[in-house]
């Protein structure tokens, strides 16, 4: 039994099941992140007073963390594209570089972290930290998922390549999609959390 | 012409020999064939039977807490020395046992019951057989929705032997008590991202495949009413699961890192200064729960208003009154349930221009639902009415759907719902909406797709010896809740008002209540007898038994894997009851068309 479009479009929609549902899974995620933004103007317009950001937490570590991850959105759009031009080789390299970006980012993160609690700031402080390993921690979650799919399809997903490199084309652009959602809620989290 | 009475009646093809030359894949193991399949049918089943546990578990709950109602204090004989010296202590309740009932009774109905057997059951099952498709789009990722939801399910009644027990806050876990409650909460708060998650992944599985999987001529309008509900179901589900899921998180973090996202400032419990920093807002918790929770009220109803739109039309043999407007409702019904939920929170002083809003937008909700309504009733209009057992659970749902409707209309306004906020009115309401309402129209959809499922009917007979006492005691239950609760009875009091004595006129009603509630659970015996019997023993019947003009009775019964010994084809509007002009009283939409 084959479940039709899977890999071909259906002609009157123009879109395959899988865009579908990538699509449809980001329109989740927009919610879920939607609610935690909106947590974040209720906190913030609730609160006496309210920290700036870049006196609390690091800016030159988040910006260099927003750089590696824009990068890796970018090297995410050369593997790809490498599938469509056919070439494998290319595409293990920048998936690869893709998949190193996301290590450097969660490296940054993690340092970040470490150092906050060391200096005992604990989302238990203040409802600023709070929102604070909030937002971020479940980002962080987001770039660790997004990274184990990439790096299944770099490694044992890339079998599919050979049977049928249409459909493994498409898993890689939806993986793309997912993470260039990741790296775009980090865009806003950066001003929000760093610089406002 | 004469030839397509004969097709009709013959329209049915393939049937019980055909179906075992289906087989174009290597036969499966037990386990993938029953256990782990990724065949939506037997998904949607598992689905539909856990389901029905979970509401027999559910329906255990209250009737515990009846007897509690009933006779405040008195020792349950029996049954009571079952749960112990911490829960019931010689057989009688204590109040935290009656809390943790209360709010388990509402979680379980809502998350592990109806929606369930709703959405991942008949939706499952029905849909892509509706849709003419082979499968779901995503079978794997329907078989993870289901697990998913089984280990919410296996979260949730585990957390009753947790120490505290379970959740005891009320189905709405409202902060800061659910934050500072026992650790039942932190179960209750893991079961519930188990099955948001299991609702996202079914969601867009729902969504893809009626996009992608109609099948050939299926367009937009041919496509069953029951399909449209679906669809819209899934976007709220979608849509309005994930703040749940992020005030989920939010809670977590309160309890385990010690956050204070819902802990005001100053806050003291039993003279007691909490150890939070406090600068929380417990408000947060209602605004983001009620943001799922009013649009899960429509994730309740509309799969009950899809069953009993096809039970409707194929028993009046008509078509569907208004279909188009029906389809229309439904959207609009479906977008604007988003922006009503604070009708929930008019207690919370929110000020009159947010109240004014909300209940505008909740006054302009209920025309669309009205407008559904109105066409189901409507479309009995005229029709040569088959009075079997579907049809009758098809038929109740429409007053009683109408009479938790209507009631919720003084909670909509301000100034109504704040002397009936938290009273027994509350709960009469909704009840009625989804207890008479979407469970029987629940009831209505397993009768009439039992044949589907197993090749077999129900017996008629039982059928109406379940529904009339269900009838008369459903109602038992729920119409004095209006009395009591318009006498300001609350909702949340463990003696069912006992110690107060403006209670004391209507307290005669809890016994009243009560003796109902178990009257209903004996009236589901019938049901139960009549559900296991049929399989092995009901009476056979053709792939067609009803006459339906739907896509799924194109498939033999039970379906095969795959579904369809051909491929079908849609080659007409979905309700094509008695059509001037044609012989016989349906026309299929799989049938294809003669040239005359």
């Amino acid at each position: 039994m084959e479940i039709p479009y899977t890999v071909a479009e259906r002609p009157d929609t123009g879109l395959n099941n899988g865009k579908i549902g990538i699509w449809l899974f980001l329109a989740s995620e927009v919610m879920l992140f939607g609610a935690l933004f909106a947590t974040y103007l209720m906190m913030r317009t609730g609160a006496a007073v309210w920290p700036r950001g870049d006196t609390i937490l690091n800016v030159p570590l988040a910006t260099v963390n927003t750089i590696v991850l824009i990068s890796s959105s970018v090297t995410m759009v050369m593997a790809w594209a490498s599938l469509k031009r056919h070439d494998f080789g290319k595409f293990r390299l920048f998936m690869g570089i893709t998949i190193l970006c996301g290590f450097g980012f969660l490296g940054i993160k993690a340092f970040e972290y470490a150092h906050k609690f060391h200096e005992g700031l604990l989302p238990s402080k203040n409802t600023f930290l709070a929102i604070y390993f909030t937002l971020t921690g479940l980002h962080g979650l987001h770039v660790i998922g997004g990274m184990a799919v990439n790096a299944y399809l770099w490694g044992p997903g890339a079998k599919l390549w050979k049977t049928d490199p249409e459909h493994f084309t498409n898993r890689v652009e939806n993986s793309g999609l997912f993470w260039h959602f990741v790296d775009l809620v980090w865009i806003f989290l950066f001003p929000v959390l760093y610089l406002l | 012409m004469s030839t397509t009475a004969t097709e009709a009646a013959h329209a049915p093809h393939g049937g019980a020999d055909e179906h075992h030359d289906h087989g174009d894949h290597a036969p499966l193991g037990f386990l993938r064939k029953y256990v782990f399949s990724t065949d939506h049918k037997v998904i949607g089943i598992w689905y539909a039977v856990t389901g029905l546990c979970f509401l027999f578990f559910g329906f255990c709950l209250v009737m515990l807490m009846r007897w509690q109602l009933a006779f405040p204090g008195r020792a349950l004989p029996w049954i009571g020395h079952l749960f112990g010296e911490a829960r019931m202590p010689g057989g009688s309740m204590l109040p935290e046992f009656y809390n943790e009932l209360g709010a388990m009774h509402g979680t379980i109905m809502v998350f592990l019951g109806v929606v369930p057997l709703a959405v991942g059951g008949f939706g499952n099952f029905v849909l892509p057989l509706q849709l003419g498709a082979p499968d779901m789009a995503f079978p794997k990722i329907n078989l993870a929705s289901y697990w998913s939801y089984f280990l919410g399910g296996v979260t949730m009644l585990a957390s009753f032997f947790v120490p505290g027990g379970a959740a005891q806050s009320g189905w709405t876990s409202y902060a800061p008590l659910s934050v500072l409650a026992g650790s039942g909460q932190t179960m209750w708060l893991f079961g519930m991202i188990f099955l948001i998650t299991s609702s996202l992944l079914g969601s867009i599985n729902f969504i893809v495949t009626t996009v992608q999987l109609r099948a050939p001529g299926l367009s937009w309008f041919r496509l069953p009413f029951f399909c449209w509900a679906q669809l819209v179901t899934s976007f709220l589900l979608l849509l309005a699961f994930p703040p749940l899921e992020a005030a989920g998180v939010l809670q977590l973090m309160d309890r385990l890192a010690g956050s204070s996202f819902f802990m005001p400032s100053g806050l003291v419990v039993s003279g007691q200064a909490v150890a939070y920093s406090g600068g929380g807002n417990p408000l947060l918790w209602q605004h983001l729960f009620w943001f799922l929770a009013h649009p899960e009220v429509y994730v309740l109803i509309l799969p009950a208003f899809g069953i009993v739109a096809e039970v409707i039309a194929n028993n009046t043999r008509k078509p569907l009154f208004g279909y188009k407007i029906m389809v229309y409702s439904l959207w609009f019904l479906g977008f604007m349930s988003f922006i009503v939920w604070a009708h929930h929170m008019f207690f919370t002083g929110m000020g009159t221009t947010m109240a004014a809003f909300f209940q505008t937008t909740t006054m302009i909700i209920s025309i669309p639902s009205v407008a559904l309504l109105t066409s189901l009733i409507i479309s009995l209009w005229g029709g040569s009415i088959r009075f079997n057992t579907p049809m009758l659970f098809a038929l109740a749902f429409l007053p009683m759907f109408g009479i938790g409707g209507l009631t919720g209309l003084p909670l909509g306004l301000s100034a109504a719902d704040i002397p009936l906020h938290d009273t027994y009115y509350v709960i009469g309401h909704f009840h009625y909406v989804v207890a008479p309402g979407t469970l029987f129209a629940l009831f209505a959809g397993i009768y009439y797709w039992f044949p589907k499922a197993t090749g077999r009917m129900m017996s008629d007979r039982l059928g109406k010896l379940h529904f009339w006492p269900s009838l008369v005691f459903i109602n038992g239950i729920f119409m004095p809740m209006f009395i009591v609760g318009l006498a300001g009875v609350s909702r949340r009091l463990f003696d069912g008002g006992a110690s107060y004595d403006f209670a004391q006129p209507v307290l005669h009603w809890n016994r009243f209540m009560s003796y109902s509630a178990w009257g209903l659970a004996l009236a589901q015996i019938p049901f139960i007898i009549n559900f296991f019997w049929s399989i092995k023993h009901g009476k056979k019947v053709d792939d067609n038994p009803w006459q339906a003009t739907t896509l799924e009775w194109a498939a033999p019964s039970p379906p095969p894997h795959g579904n369809f010994t051909t491929p079908p084809e849609a080659h007409r509007g979905p309700y094509e009851y008695s059509v001037p002009g044609h012989p016989g009283d349906y026309t299929p939409q799989f049938l294809a068309e003669r040239a005359s």
